[in-house]
């Protein structure tokens, strides 16, 4: 056995890491997943079924798909603007935006639903004129958007600013010396540096948008088959002691979930693999 | 670059397209989003004098409710700097079976909606669930104890450290550990000498961000926390109260208290995050 | 994108057409977060009823959540037509702090606006190990209770001024000093103080704390029907309290969304014989005498006190027992 080059190679050292790990894993995170589904498929898979069949709730799943729908885009554009802004220019108060950014990271979100409802509700200054002209921004799906982009706002960005920091500018000003028009540029020498990490940005701002209780809570009115979105409804039916139902909603919260983990795995797989085939250019060259 | 950077940095700006529009439009959103809501804040509390402000901010019961909460983080921010770096540490140095299901698995508490999670941490960790059964006879008490608190922060906060100290991990030099290992050097002695320091940083600011979303938990605490009045009750807790009191002025003011704090430490984070940066970048 | 584009134009339409080409009426019932069922059974009820009467259709949605934030948010501007609510003072809100109601809101219905009630019980584990019989028992020394936090929850609002009016009948309504004595211990007892009724009974059945779970009768008939009869026993105490269930046409939505005559009606409507029988099958008390006599076993006799008598009324309660730095905080001050 050849001395190890490295720390912690040796197996008892590496397998004694792990299964510490793995314990803790298993105990705060496998098992309270798995402990979802168990609940949801209690009395088997027919009435699964029969409880995420009704209307309110395929309302529900609806309601919560578009609301993630419209939630992505405005944040990639979004983060893609913000992440070009402060790694590619040196100006006054750059931190300051950074910071800025996290600020939904650091709110809880029943303060965030708040702060949205002192503004566009009818005793605040923006809803009062909203009123005015009959139209419905809180406790409707507006609001409900509103708040979701609030809440999810920094995942894109957070993902792209520390990446773009450490590629540097010095491609994209070669090409742009080399007379590339913007949309060239972007598309061309950005886009596919940045590729991956806006996938998985996508992919943790759709998982957040999906899941959003506190502050969605705060601004939906509740209304069933009309404002209410999957977590919300989750949260009705437990209350309403409907435990299977509730959690027949939340294993699908849950899947939609593994899902986003999966393509996730995927994206970073991809990444890994791409890495590799590039250092075997360089390699070549 | 960095070379290039200190000479010519004002003709930077001017080389890429793209500086007026995409900061017009992240400062509009960022206007629009994030500071025009918070002005409803200040409308609220604008009523209310310092002393009136102090009032409200400085109840005792409120004031337990700030020690049970920074307690709380800090205890399980400092459980997720231990077992995040250890995550991150199987996940970047080993091979073994699961592992990319387990890399997968860190997510989770970023993509499970907090209500489900805390309903579920309540069920598996009283006594009569499952771990809470187990833990129980060792007499360990978790759900509604001050330790349930934690364990609801440690779950939803934990992929914030791995995710920090992981690509740091990655990225560490092989030569400096190996030159370690070839002179006799202990694996415990190595880590703790090479390793560790270049590790730090990124540790702590994984570990701040753990603690600054941990003050902000909500959903996935209220079940498992007992919320006995002195004990378990946490901040956001009592803003919810003074809420359901329709005393939104107060309701206003503690928010502005955690809000001010968290802000404070991300951008201490950030200055940091920053220089630590620049440091190793800048070499 | 610019299928993106048009599909949100799209749904917008959608949103404004709904609101203006409906032919039938819509009404919104903004209700307390466990009334669930209670209303999915009456609304049919009511549309067949409605039908006969005028020939006209129509729809009923339905908004659930915990009284005061439902509250919260019709003062914020969500268009709730009528509220059916488990709490006084989260109807009279909405006059106080948004005028949407008139200020004589519980005489436009009789029974104070009541159109059925409840009261403050017990429901112990089986054979009653604690022999828990009455108020008194709460305060002795190794009884565990749970009810959820007066704080945030109208229903343990109930439970503590029952308690309190049990204490004024018991050591005198003058002798404070007692009074405060039993409420502190009693207070000391509880095991767990949920945000809410769900939450306290999750804790009292599926986590089995505590040796007494105190809640609306109502409820407590809920609970055992989910849970399994045999496992629990219910204890209505000699004396407790009237918990009105106040209903209320929001006015000022109603007038805006042209449904003041259907709202009212539907309020009207909970007082019918029918509607009364429908109430008495969800365990709750009822006004209707004909009715009350059918369901006679059901309830067991009890003597109600009202907020009225205890604390003189609602306004009162708040501001002496449950406003920040009042009774209720210095009792549990350590």
């Amino acid at each position: 056995m050849s001395t190890p080059s490295r720390v912690g190679e040796q197996p008892l050292v590496k397998w004694s890491l792990i299964s510490i790990a793995l314990f803790f894993v298993t105990i705060l995170l496998i098992i309270p997943l798995l402990s979802i589904f168990q609940q949801a498929f209690a009395s088997g898979l027919a009435t699964y079924f029969d409880n995420l069949s009704e209307p309110d709730t395929l309302h529900a799943i609806g309601l919560t798909l578009i609301v993630a729908l419209l939630t992505v885009p405005v944040n990639l554009v979004f983060g893609v603007m913000l992440a070009w802004a402060v790694t590619r220019f040196e100006f006054i108060g750059r931190k300051f935006l950074i910071t800025l950014i996290d600020i939904p990271f650091a709110v809880s979100p029943v303060v965030a639903g708040l702060l949205y409802l002192l503004l566009y509700g009818s005793n605040g200054w923006i809803g009062e004129w909203l009123y005015e002209h009959d139209l419905q921004v809180m406790f409707a799906w507006p609001g409900i958007v509103l708040v979701t982009v609030f809440v999810t706002c920094p995942f894109v960005a957070r993902e792209l600013i520390p990446l773009m920091q450490q590629q540097g500018r010095s491609d994209e000003e070669a090409a742009v010396i080399l007379g590339a028009s913007w949309w060239q540029l972007f598309r061309r020498v950005t886009l596919p540096n940045i590729k991956w990490a806006l996938i998985y940005g996508v992919i943790l701002t759709n998982a957040r948008a999906v899941g959003e209780f506190g502050a969605v809570a705060v601004v939906s009115g509740n209304i069933r088959g009309e404002t209410n979105t999957l977590p919300l409804h989750v949260q009705l039916l437990y209350e309403d002691y409907q435990s299977e139902a509730a959690f027949a909603s939340a294993s699908l919260l849950a899947f939609i979930a593994l899902l986003t983990l999966i393509l996730k795995a995927f994206v970073e797989w991809r990444q890994e693999r791409n890495h590799i085939n590039e250092q075997d250019q360089q390699g070549e060259l | 670059m960095s070379g290039s950077h200190a000479v010519s940095r004002p003709k930077h700006q001017r080389v890429l397209p793209g500086f007026a529009i995409s900061l017009g439009v992240s400062l509009l959103f960022i206007s629009l989003i994030l500071l025009l809501p918070a002005t409803g804040l200040v409308m609220q509390t604008k009523g209310m004098s310092l002393s009136e402000y102090w009032y409200v901010i400085s109840d005792p019961r409120l004031v337990a409710s700030y020690k049970v909460t920074v307690g709380s983080a800090f205890a399980a921010s400092l459980f997720n700097g231990v077992f995040g770096l250890l995550l991150a540490w199987i996940l970047v140095r080993y091979q073994f079976p699961g592992k990319r299901i387990l890399d997968a698995l860190v997510d989770l508490p970023f993509a499970l909606p907090t209500a489900v999670a805390g309903i579920t941490l309540a069920t598996l960790y009283s006594s009569t669930g499952w771990l809470g059964n187990l833990l129980e006879s060792i007499g360990i008490k978790v759900a509604y104890t001050p330790l349930g608190i934690i364990v609801a922060m440690a779950f939803t906060s934990i992929p914030f450290v791995v995710r920090t100290v992981q690509p740091v991990l990655e990225e560490i030099s092989q030569e400096e550990e190996e030159a370690g290992m070839t002179l006799g050097a202990s694996d415990w002695a190595v880590f703790w000498r090479v390793i560790m320091p270049s590790l730090r940083p990124a540790l702590l600011v994984g570990v701040a961000l753990s603690f600054t979303r941990s003050l902000g938990e909500f959903g996935a605490v209220i079940f498992i926390a007992g919320n006995m009045p002195y004990v378990s009750e946490i901040t956001s807790l009592m803003i919810f109260v003074r809420l359901q009191e329709f005393d939104f002025p107060a309701a206003s003011a503690i928010a502005s208290v955690v809000l001010l704090t968290s802000l404070s430490l991300l951008l201490i984070i950030n200055l940091w995050q920053g220089a630590y940066l620049r440091r190793i970048h800048g070499k | 994108m610019k299928r993106l584009k048009s599909a949100f134009a799209a749904l917008l339409i959608a949103g404004s057409f709904n609101a203006s080409a409906a032919t039938e009426q819509t009404i919104l019932n903004s209700s307390y977060d466990i009334a669930r069922e209670l209303f999915a059974t009456y609304n049919p009820i009511f549309a067949k009823h409605w039908q006969e009467k005028t020939g006209n259709k129509i729809e009923i949605k339905q908004s659930h959540g915990g009284s005061s934030a439902q509250a919260r948010s019709i003062l914020q501007g969500l268009s709730a037509d009528v509220v059916t609510f488990n709490q006084i003072t989260d109807v009279q809100v909405l006059h106080d702090k948004g005028k949407l109601i008139p200020a004589d809101w519980q005489s436009k219905l009789p029974n104070a606006s009541s159109p059925y009630y409840s009261t403050t019980a017990f429901l112990v584990r089986k054979g009653n190990p604690n022999n828990i019989q009455d108020w008194g028992d709460l305060a002795r020394e190794g009884v565990a209770s749970v009810f959820p936090n007066p704080k945030t929850s109208g229903n343990a609002r109930y439970t503590y001024l029952a308690a309190l009016g049990y204490a004024q009948k018991t050591f005198g309504k003058d002798n404070e000093a007692k009074q405060d004595e039993f409420l502190k211990q009693m207070l000391a007892n509880v095991a767990v103080f949920d945000t809410g009724g769900r939450g306290a009974t999750t804790s009292f059945v599926e986590r089995k704390i505590g040796d007494v779970l105190i809640t609306f009768e109502s409820e407590v008939n809920n609970i055992r029907k989910q849970y399994g009869e045999g496992n629990y026993e219910v204890v209505v105490p000699k004396t407790s309290i009237l918990a009105e269930f106040p209903v209320a046409v929001v006015e000022r939505n109603a007038k805006r969304n042209g449904t003041t005559e259907v709202a009212t009606e539907y309020l009207s409507y909970l007082y019918s014989a029918e509607a009364q029988r429908m109430l008495a099958g969800f365990n709750y008390r009822i006004h209707d005498e004909k009715v009350k006599a059918e369901f006679a076993d059901r309830f067991p006799q009890v003597e109600l006190l009202t907020v009225e008598d205890i604390v003189g009324g609602w306004d009162n309660a708040m501001k002496t027992q449950f406003a920040n730095g009042a009774k209720l905080d210095q009792l549990q001050r350590r």
